[in-house]
This record gives C-alpha cells, sequence and structure tokens, in this order.
C-alpha cells in the first residue's frame, strides 16, 4: 500500500485525446478481420465484376476508361463506410457494455471524447482507402493524381463527417437494430446513387437536379477531380458543402453531449 | 477545510414520473468513512450517480470538496473516483488497458501511468492478470479491477458502490482491510453496502436512505446507541412445538433447537435462562446476534418514512 501513488495529478485534453484515438485503433486493429479485410475483398470483387468484366463492355465514362472512372468513387465508397461504421459500432458498443462511463466520470472535455471517436474512425476509413487503393493497381496500369492536396484534404474531410453522423447515429441507438438502420437504408443508397458507377451527366436533367441532393454526390467528384481532374459539380461548392456539413454535425454532437442525450437519465 | 462531499436539497424525477430523490442533504468530512445505506430502490444509485455525473439531477446542489458540479465539474470530477456496483468495462479489453485508459482520460501521461499502475495491481492481486481480457477474470478480480481503475487518478473522495457485493469472505476481509488502508492515508471513502456488518466494522458515520429522503444520517456509535434491545440466539437440546408465551420475553423459533430472544439493553440475560428452565428448556450455548446495525436498518426502512425514524432514535 506504501507505493500506491496516493497524489492526485492534474492532466492534459491532449493526452485524453490520444487515449481515445489508441484505444480505438487498439479496436479496430485487434479485431482486423472485421474491419480491414472485408473492405479490401469486397472492393476487389467490384473492381473484377464492375471494372473488369462489365466494364469493358461499358467503354468510357465522362471520356475516361470505366474502370478508371469508378477507382476513385469505390475507394471513397469505402472511406465513408468504414469511418462510418467504426464510430457507430465503438461508441454504441461502449454505451451497451457502459464503458463509456468511464469517460463520462472523468474530466475529459466533451470535444475531446468526440475527436478521439471521429479520429479512430478517420484512421480507419484512410487506412482502408489506402487499402483499397493498392488493390486497384492490380486493375488498372497506372493510377494518375491530378490535384494531391484536393486529394488528401476531401477523403479527410468526407471521413471526419461520416465518422460524425456514425457518433450521431450511436448517440440515438438504443440497440444494435439501431446501428445498422442508418448504414443500409440511408447510407448505401446514397452511396450507389452518389456517383460511384457512373456520371451524373448521363441521367436525365431531372435527375441531375435530384442528385445534386445527395451530398455523397460533392464528395466523390471532388474526390475523382483531385485522381483524375474530372467532377460533375464544383470544387470550391463541394468543399463549400463539406464544411457546413462538419460545422453542423460537430454542433449537434456536442449539444447532445452536453444534454447527455443517450448517456444520462 | 471544505467537506469532501456537500449535498444539498438533491431532486430527482425521472421521466417516468418516479421521484428517485425527494431533496436529501448530505455533508461527509474529509477523511471520513462513510457509509450511505438503504433497501433497493431506495436511492443511493441516483444520488451516487448524480456526484458522478452519469444521472443529470432535477434540483439541488452537489459540490466535491468545494468544487459545484454545476459551476466546477472538472475540478470535482479531478477530485472523486467511483467504484459502480455493476461491471462497466468493455470485456474485450486488457486488465492493465483499462486501467491505463481510464488514467488516460484523466490526462494522466501513460509513463505516468504504468508507474502508478504497477503498485495498485500488486496490492489488488491483479498485476499477474495484467495482460488477462477482463472478461476472463472471476467475479471477485472483476471487483477488484474496477477499485483498480477507480483509484489510478489518486481520487480524493472515492465512492464504492457495494465493492464486495459476490465476493467470497475471505477476499471481503482482505478488501475491508485495503478500504481501511486507504482512508487511513487521507481517502474519503463513500461505502454503499448491503453486508451490514461491513458498514458498521468500517464505518465511522452514516446516512440511511429509504423512499428517496435521508432518514437517519448520524455517526455510527450513535446510531448504535439507539438500540435499546439486543438479540441473543441460543442454541437448546430442543424446542416445544408451541413456544411458552408466559416467560416475559419474546421467543422467536428459528429452527427445531435454536432460539432467538429479544432482551432490553442493561436488564441482564439471568431472566431468561431462569424463565426457559422454568419450561424445560436446556439451553446449550449462546451467543449475541452478529449484526446489530441490521436490525435498526430493517427497523428504520420497514415503514420508509421518517416517522419509524423517529421513534427509533427517539426523537
Amino acid at each position: 500500500m506504501q507505493n500506491i501513488n496516493t497524489t492526485p495529478i492534474q492532466g492534459s485534453n491532449w493526452v485524453a485525446f490520444k487515449t481515445i484515438l489508441l484505444k480505438e485503433v487498439t479496436r479496430f486493429t485487434r479485431i482486423w478481420v472485421q474491419t480491414i479485410l472485408p473492405p479490401a475483398i469486397t472492393m476487389s470483387l467490384y473492381f473484377v465484376i464492375f471494372g473488369n468484366l462489365i466494364g469493358s463492355r461499358v467503354g468510357t465514362m465522362d471520356g475516361l476508361p470505366y474502370m478508371e472512372f469508378i477507382v476513385p468513387g469505390l475507394i471513397m465508397m469505402s472511406v465513408i463506410t468504414n469511418s462510418y461504421s467504426n464510430v457507430v459500432s465503438s461508441f454504441f458498443s461502449a454505451k451497451y457494455q457502459r464503458s463509456i462511463e468511464e469517460m463520462m466520470i472523468s474530466p475529459v472535455p466533451n470535444w475531446i471524447i468526440l475527436s478521439g471517436f471521429v479520429g479512430g474512425g478517420v484512421l480507419r476509413g484512410l487506412l482502408t482507402g489506402f487499402i483499397v487503393t493498392l488493390v486497384s493497381l492490380f486493375f488498372i496500369d497506372n493510377i494518375q493524381i491530378h490535384n494531391i492536396i484536393v486529394l488528401i484534404s476531401v477523403v479527410i474531410l468526407t471521413s471526419i463527417l461520416f465518422a460524425m453522423a456514425g457518433f450521431l447515429n450511436a448517440l440515438f441507438a438504443r440497440s444494435f437494430d439501431d446501428i445498422s438502420i442508418i448504414p443500409t437504408f440511408v447510407l448505401t443508397p446514397l452511396t450507389y446513387l452518389g456517383g460511384v458507377f457512373y456520371s451524373i451527366k448521363l441521367l436525365p436533367e431531372f435527375w441531375q437536379g435530384v442528385s445534386q441532393a445527395n451530398p455523397i454526390i460533392y464528395m466523390v467528384n471532388a474526390f475523382r477531380y483531385g485522381f483524375l481532374g474530372k467532377s460533375d459539380i464544383s470544387i470550391g461548392i463541394a468543399f463549400g458543402l463539406i464544411m457546413v456539413f462538419i460545422v453542423i454535425l460537430a454542433s449537434i454532437c456536442l449539444y447532445l453531449l452536453h444534454k447527455g442525450k443517450g448517456l444520462r437519465s | 477545510m471544505s467537506k469532501a462531499l456537500s449535498i444539498s436539497n438533491l431532486s430527482k424525477t425521472y421521466a417516468s414520473g418516479t421521484h428517485a430523490l425527494k431533496g436529501i442533504d448530505l455533508e461527509v468530512e474529509n477523511g471520513d468513512f462513510f457509509a450511505l445505506l438503504g433497501p433497493n430502490g431506495a436511492g443511493k444509485s441516483t444520488a451516487i450517480g448524480i456526484i458522478s455525473s452519469l444521472v443529470n439531477k432535477s434540483a439541488g446542489k452537489v459540490s466535491v470538496f468545494g468544487h459545484d458540479i454545476d459551476t466546477d465539474l472538472t475540478a470535482a470530477k479531478q477530485n472523486l473516483g467511483l467504484v459502480p456496483q455493476e461491471f462497466n468495462f468493455n470485456m474485450f479489453e486488457g486488465v492493465e488497458q483499462i486501467v491505463l485508459q481510464q488514467a488516460g482520460y484523466y490526462g494522466i501521461s501513460r509513463k505516468e501511468a504504468k508507474k502508478r499502475a504497477q503498485p495498485l495491481l500488486e496490492e489488488l492481486g491483479l498485476w499477474d492478470k495484467r495482460k488477462s481480457a477482463s472478461r476472463e477474470l472471476s467475479g471477485g478480480m472483476k471487483r477488484r479491477l474496477m477499485i483498480a481503475r477507480g483509484l489510478i487518478h489518486s481520487p480524493k473522495l472515492l465512492i464504492l458502490d457495494e465493492p464486495t457485493a459476490g465476493v467470497d469472505i475471505e477476499l471481503r476481509r482482505s478488501m475491508w482491510d485495503f478500504m481501511q488502508r486507504l482512508n487511513e492515508q487521507g481517502t474519503t471513502i463513500v461505502l454503499t453496502t448491503h453486508y451490514l456488518e461491513e458498514a458498521e466494522s468500517l464505518c465511522r458515520n452514516i446516512a440511511i436512505i429509504s423512499q428517496g429522503e435521508i432518514v437517519q444520517n448520524t455517526d455510527m456509535k450513535s446510531l448504535l446507541a439507539q438500540l435499546d434491545m439486543e438479540t441473543f440466539v441460543l442454541d437448546t437440546q430442543g424446542l416445544p412445538e408451541q413456544l411458552p408465551s408466559n416467560t416475559g420475553y419474546e421467543l422467536r423459533k428459528r429452527d427445531e433447537t435454536t432460539l432467538e430472544v429479544d432482551v432490553k439493553k442493561g436488564a441482564g440475560i439471568n431472566g431468561v435462562f431462569s424463565a426457559l428452565s422454568q419450561e424445560n428448556i436446556n439451553v446449550l450455548s449462546m451467543r449475541n446476534k452478529a449484526n446489530r446495525l441490521e436490525e435498526l436498518f430493517v427497523r428504520m426502512v420497514e415503514n420508509g418514512d421518517k416517522t419509524s425514524s423517529t421513534k427509533v432514535s427517539g426523537e
């Protein structure tokens, strides 16, 4: 007992942030078979089926070979789904097991909790995006990068946005069903209709207008612009919208954390 | 010196309409070992939840070492450690990982956290299990893990919510010893427990909560002094079918050979033996019923209102 330190310590938020981030990274790397491997396999199948088998009959899309056209969209799709699902499952699991109480009783500020979980989601999104990029090299001769700054900033901002959306989903979720409803019924349709597999210029004018209400269109196109220099929409508008969505979601998450939504009775 | 814990007019009404706390006041002195007792559903866990920021209060004030949880929450949290009633760690994480992470949430660097964790885990008999997943631990080890986690940031006030629930007697005694030494080193402890013997032997002051109200708040000695009756357990050679009713004592049959008898404090026990002897009941051995606090506790909460407590305390 004499060796036990009973001197209170004043700690830093930076240490708290690193702790949550490390906890998140440890979690998704420990269960890599569930988190890292599936996107690589799924995307390989997409490349084989849509790129090679069907793509060879499609010809060009927006002036580009179909395989090259879909690569940025598929990378972005894996980034979106993985950053979202990492946070929603990790945070809900912490709620479910009540281990979130470890953070709630400690002096770590809400914005650090949010940043830590979002950081974990971003890292998983980026890691899977990188793996999918490597996989794509098996299917295309060379990967061109038109604007590296646009490319990196879009992928990071998008993963932040969807990690926050996952956090919001987890705050409201009361059961494991609730964490699969949004990905299944909202995220997947929006992603598939988000210009991953086609250019919205192919759509009738009315549906082009409707498509512009889909936020994923902006992210996929801005990302594709970073790779190929081709986009259906303005890059400035895409960045602006992503930033606005991030600010709105961050504000909602912090407000709900402050109120203890789904956490405190 | 500010109080370790100060609660004023604390109320909680849940969305369901349940009025869990009805304006309680409570003060715990710095360095105290304080028992917060009450039956299930009395409001203990709600009070602890509010103090530790896990439950939103409806009204009232709470401060930890003078830090109001409304205006100075960070400082209040720095001074508070909680060992909750139910296991609330991630079952897939390792023992050491859980403790180090908790230190990290308090902003303690990994290096410093490791320095603090080793003696703590050794003291609690968990060092050899530090790499094991927490789900692989026995019930007693899980309880000790929660104690280690609650102490890693060296809180000045530690709340232990039924820390010995479900652990065997040997381990319970070693945990009592640990808690006592911790208290002697200056940590203020608030303990809730259903083992009243535990509260009686460890705590200096006590509050009893029933139906959301504090029905007793005093020091342990004064409380036990209120007990005007003592209960003795008598082992006999055998008891008649129907116990005699003319002995002048209240007799209760526990089984075929064991008898309980209430004797007014200071009245002496000789009369009991004489009365039983006249009824041909031979007493083989006798012991004082172990838990005096239990008797008081049951009396105080059985009606769940202040009237009953006033009667007991003679106020």
